[in-house]
């Protein structure tokens, strides 16, 4: 228990240096964040080109080659997860704000919450019963399944938290005026939360594009083009690890750059839910 | 916004997103009444937004079967063969722009088992199946299409040249000798600089062709080699980092100082390794090369089936870690468009591809097994008819 | 109240009767419900498939036997989890050593030290690293910590601290510390983000009564914040641990793929998430693939209980006693 009759000049000083520590401590959580930004720009930005964006990756030892198809894969996995993934995790968030109060939908709740902290690579070995060895080969699909997977828990509790934050004397009024109440849930309560629904679409896809552990054993790789679900997909973030585990100078390089990329695009996202937020804070304001 | 980050996580930095605290709710409140209107047009444009993001994004996907005019085809396996099986399909693919071979090279256990639940078309080992595996997949084929010689690459700062007798070597991989300066080390090596840095030993961590043939090897030179560690494309090792692939174990000793490792030839040479010369069974110091490979194939007896190991061979320039890599394909394919495109490369691979081999350091396969493998492939069938060549 | 007017007068013009039994409203509420249900529906699906493929497993192993045994050999079909359960409590173990006092240091900071729009300020490089792709975690680790553990902390610590057996062995970066250090950097962001949460809803009049005392801010925050929030920041603490567990990318990719139990922090070793994803592609038969199922179910087992008891504990402090706004 603190002796609060102690010398003050030494509490006073302790005050201090407690402050600066916490401050210290600040530099040192930012030295990772500032190590990898650091290197993957420098790394990374030497590769960018417009060949490193259309191009197909090379057999080892050949100059040049890019990511062009690991893109494509990757955006067409995360349009499939969204798709499969936006609808139900939306749908699961309305329904806990809309009528989740009972046991079932703290159930429902609960499971979400913890849900959404289960490591990817299980939900990959899920997605690898349920579509791999139905369907007999690797694909798209599976892949986009396991990301679907990973995005419905928080998709689900981020809507139902900003559902709920619809003020219900809207809700109220538009009871009041008649309007049916399905009409009213869909027209007025989840349309005023629709920005902040997008918001978090933009965020579960930001994470959606970092995955890569699921994807693996569901969309394996591909050195080609490839625009056919139902096929071996290359992804970004597969093609990163590919490049980063081997012995090449060359792929290291391109490793990098592809971090760049991924990156990128994964900050653009994120920035992009901010701009909306306030943008929608603004309205409201 | 990683695995893991709990919604709770998100709503402090997304605060904005699920709200304001209670106090300023109220506040909120009557101000979204208030400018209603604009938070509608704002929620309608960004749910178009929304929608059109959709719709692109089926376009893609949808409208982009244009290209199915190519034929895809999928095979998986080995890392051994990876580097002339990618310029093998390369080549191909100039000859005949809409074939396409796809090779995820993950291994020769991965390629045995992908070929064994079909999930791909072909399959690449260096380990031959066995007759456990064999009997999973009735009709397999073993194509051998190339060899291989697995080399002891190191890392030793200093040293540049470096020889293993086969009793050193099985101690080094069992653990038995661990610095650089070991006894048995300085008897195989009495002019090297060795000092008493620690042995890091890199093997592999998948199921692996490579791995097969070097345990092959060392389980015939020691018995406690065998009785410990066994041979196969997995085995339990006692000590050592694990890598992926050929390409994980080379890159674990080309960044580990005091590190050695078993790789493929090519994998060493592209990557400017020191590899050790070695003991054959007829005691003279080899180096790794296309002779030394050759000269190991020679003696050997090939069975009807092509599963045979050469390692260990006897013959005064032989290579004791030499081994054939195989394509395994079915006797019969079921995929006529597939199958008929698999016989045909199968064809070119062996008559003009087996001239790729050599600047990539891979002995062609000898003249006489050529012939036979030739005949083997007009042997295989697309349901139940010979291709005819093309 | 007249700008409410619009969307509703909308709605209400497009037609519908409210009543009970309204057709409508079932089938909006049955559409709901189905999509609620779908949570549920996922996790059943996630529990069964992994039974069902971990199977073939139960039948040569005993579970007991599973958990304890050391040895993983697809060969001869003895599977044993000790190695990668050893492994991931050990990385774990280390990420957590080194991100919690980080953590609560920050959350202390943004919270109480530093002036409000500073700590807002200050929330975006957190959030960065918490946007930051495993994979790309793994790049860094492997190209830049393990180099340097390798060339410079490994031989300083062995040197002065290698009477620990914790610092025996050869320094070659990849490892155990390694895993744990890149670990310890991934979880930061979710340690802060919920301790910051927690720290936030300390009832203000419980620090300005410690002020009013005559406290100093420090002591104010020990006195006040710190014994309200540690349910919650414990809670935060076992998040981050179960993001720590369940971490693949980063850790295969430099934890040396080993499995071994050494207990020396310099050497490689194996995690659950790791082996999964090294040998999952290429597990032949149906006890291989069990095993690594078997070994998918502990994980998901862990990360659930983690997650479910660090939820109780945030929510119980953010729904506690004494809270004067709303």
């Amino acid at each position: 228990m603190m002796n609060l009759h102690s010398s003050f000049l030494y509490r006073k000083m302790v005050d201090r240096g407690m402050a600066v520590v916490c401050a210290l401590l600040f530099l040192v959580a930012f030295i990772p964040l500032l190590s990898v930004l650091w290197l993957v720009i420098t790394k990374g930005a030497a590769g960018l080109s417009w060949d490193f964006f259309t191009q197909l990756p090379k057999p080892v030892g050949e100059e040049g080659g890019g990511i062009g198809n690991a893109l494509i894969g990757t955006l067409a996995m995360v349009a499939i997860a969204c798709v499969l993934g936006l609808p139900l995790g939306v749908g699961a968030g309305v329904y806990l704000a809309e009528k989740g109060d009972g046991t079932i939908g703290n159930t429902i709740r609960f499971m979400a919450e913890v849900l959404s902290g289960v490591p990817s690579i299980v939900i990959g070995i899920v997605a690898y019963a349920l579509v791999v060895k139905p369907m007999g080969h690797f694909s798209a699909l599976a892949g986009g399944v396991a990301l679907a997977i990973l995005m419905i828990p928080t998709l689900a509790r981020a809507t139902e938290e900003l559902v709920r934050l619809v003020p219900g004397s809207l809700r109220e009024a538009s009871l009041a005026l008649g309007v049916p109440n399905w009409k009213t849930s869909m027209r007025v309560v989840i349309r005023t939360a629709m920005s902040g629904i997008v918001t978090a679409c933009l965020l579960a896809v930001a994470r959606a594009a970092g995955e890569t552990a699921p994807l693996i054993f569901t969309a394996l790789n591909n050195q080609y083009w490839n625009f056919d679900p139902r096929a071996p997909t290359a992804s970004l973030t597969v093609q990163i690890y590919n490049y980063a585990i081997s012995p090449y100078d060359d792929w290291h390089t391109k490793a990098w750059t592809a971090s760049l990329v991924l990156l990128l695009v994964v900050g653009m996202l994120n920035v992009a839910s901010r701009v909306m937020t306030r943008s929608r804070l603004k309205g409201a304001r | 916004m990683t695995a893991g980050c709990n919604p709770a996580c998100e709503r402090t930095f997304h605060r904005d997103v699920t709200g304001p605290s209670p106090t300023t709710l109220k506040a909120s409140r009557v101000k979204a009444i208030q400018s209603l209107s604009a938070t509608r047009t704002l929620s309608t444009t960004h749910r178009s937004h929304t929608m059109k993001k959709l719709l692109m994004g089926l376009a893609l996907l949808a409208g982009t079967a244009a290209s199915a005019g190519d034929l895809l085809i999928n095979g998986a396996g080995a890392t051994f063969p990876a580097p002339i099986y990618q310029k093998w399909f390369s080549e191909y693919n100039k000859l005949h722009p809409d074939i396409k071979f796809n090779y995820q090279a993950i291994g020769s256990g991965g390629g045995i088992k992908q070929f064994t639940e079909a999930t791909v078309d072909f399959g690449a080992s260096d380990a031959p199946m066995k007759d456990d595996q064999i009997a999973k997949v009735p009709g397999v084929v073993h194509i051998p299409t190339v060899m291989g010689a697995v080399v002891v690459a190191y890392n030793v700062p200093g040293v540049t040249s470096l020889r293993f007798s086969p009793q050193t070597l099985a101690n080094i991989f069992l653990g038995k000798i661990t610095k650089w300066n070991d006894p048995a080390v300085v008897a195989d090596n009495p002019s090297a600089k060795l000092s008493d840095l620690a042995i890091t030993v890199a093997r592999r961590s998948d199921g692996s062709g490579t791995n097969a043939i070097f345990t092959d090897y060392l389980s015939k030179v020691s018995e406690e080699f065998k009785t410990k560690v066994g041979s196969g494309t997995s085995v339990n090792w006692p000590i050592g980092l694990g890598g992926k692939g050929n390409d994980g174990v080379t890159g674990l000793v080309k960044s580990t100082p005091g590190s050695i490792g078993y790789v493929e030839l090519v994998y060493a040479i592209q990557q400017k390794l020191p590899t050790a010369d070695l003991k054959n069974k007829d005691g003279n110091w080899v180096k790794a090369s296309i002779e030394s490979v050759s000269a190991a194939a020679a003696t050997a007896d090939i069975p009807a089936d092509y599963r045979v190991s050469i390692t260990n061979a006897p013959g005064k320039d032989a290579y004791p870690i030499s081994g054939f890599t195989w394509l395994l394909v079915h006797k019969d394919n079921k995929d006529a468009a597939k199958g008929t495109a698999i016989i045909n490369f199968l064809k070119w691979a062996i008559a003009d591809g087996e001239k790729l081999a050599a600047p990539l350091d891979y002995a062609p396969l000898p003249a006489s097994v050529q012939q036979r493998v030739l005949k083997t492939i007009g042997e295989l069938t697309v349901n139940g008819t010979k291709v005819s060549a093309k | 109240m007249a700008d409410a007017a619009p969307a509703v007068l909308d709605a209400h013009a497009e037609g519908g009767h409210r009543g009970p039994g309204n057709l409508g409203d079932r089938v909006f509420n049955g559409v709901l419900w189905t999509l609620g249900i779908m949570v549920l529906v996922v996790a059943g699906l996630i529990v069964l498939n992994l039974a069902l493929v971990a199977r073939p497993l139960a039948k040569e192993h005993s579970i007991w036997g599973f958990i304890t045994s050391t040895e993983w050999n697809p060969i001869e079909e003895h599977y044993g989890a000790l190695p990668f359960l050893y492994g991931t409590l050990v990385t774990s173990a280390v990420s957590i050593v080194l991100a919690v006092p980080i953590a609560i240091g920050l959350g202390l900071f943004i919270t109480q030290f530093a002036p409000p729009k500073l700590g807002r300020v200050l929330t975006i490089p957190v959030e960065l690293l918490a946007a930051i792709p495993s994979v790309v975690y793994g790049l860094w680790g492997l190209f830049v910590v393990v180099p340097w553990l390798r060339s410079a902390i490994e031989p300083w610590l062995g040197k002065y601290f290698g009477w620990v057996p914790l610092f025996t062995g050869p320094p070659i970066g990849l490892g155990y510390l390694a895993s744990g250090l890149i670990l310890a950097v991934m979880i930061l962001p979710t340690i802060v983000a919920v301790s910051v949460e927690v720290m936030k809803t300390t009832p203000e009049a419980n620090r300005e009564a410690a002020l009013a005392l005559g406290a100093t801010k420090w002591e104010s925050v020990m006195m006040a914040v710190i014994p309200y929030s540690r349910a919650g920041i414990l809670g935060a603490v076992l998040l981050g641990l179960g993001r720590a567990l369940g971490e693949t990318m980063a850790v295969t990719m430099v934890i040396g793929n080993a499995p071994q139990i050494s207990a020396s922090l310099f050497a490689p070793g194996y995690s659950l998430p790791a082996v999964i994803a090294n040998e999952f592609a290429e597990a032949v038969s149906s006890v291989h693939i069990g095993a690594l199922a078997g070994l998918g179910l502990i994980l998901f087992a862990t990360t659930f209980i983690l997650n479910a008891a660090a939820r109780v504990l945030v929510t119980a402090v953010q729904k506690g006693p004494g809270r004067i706004s709303g």
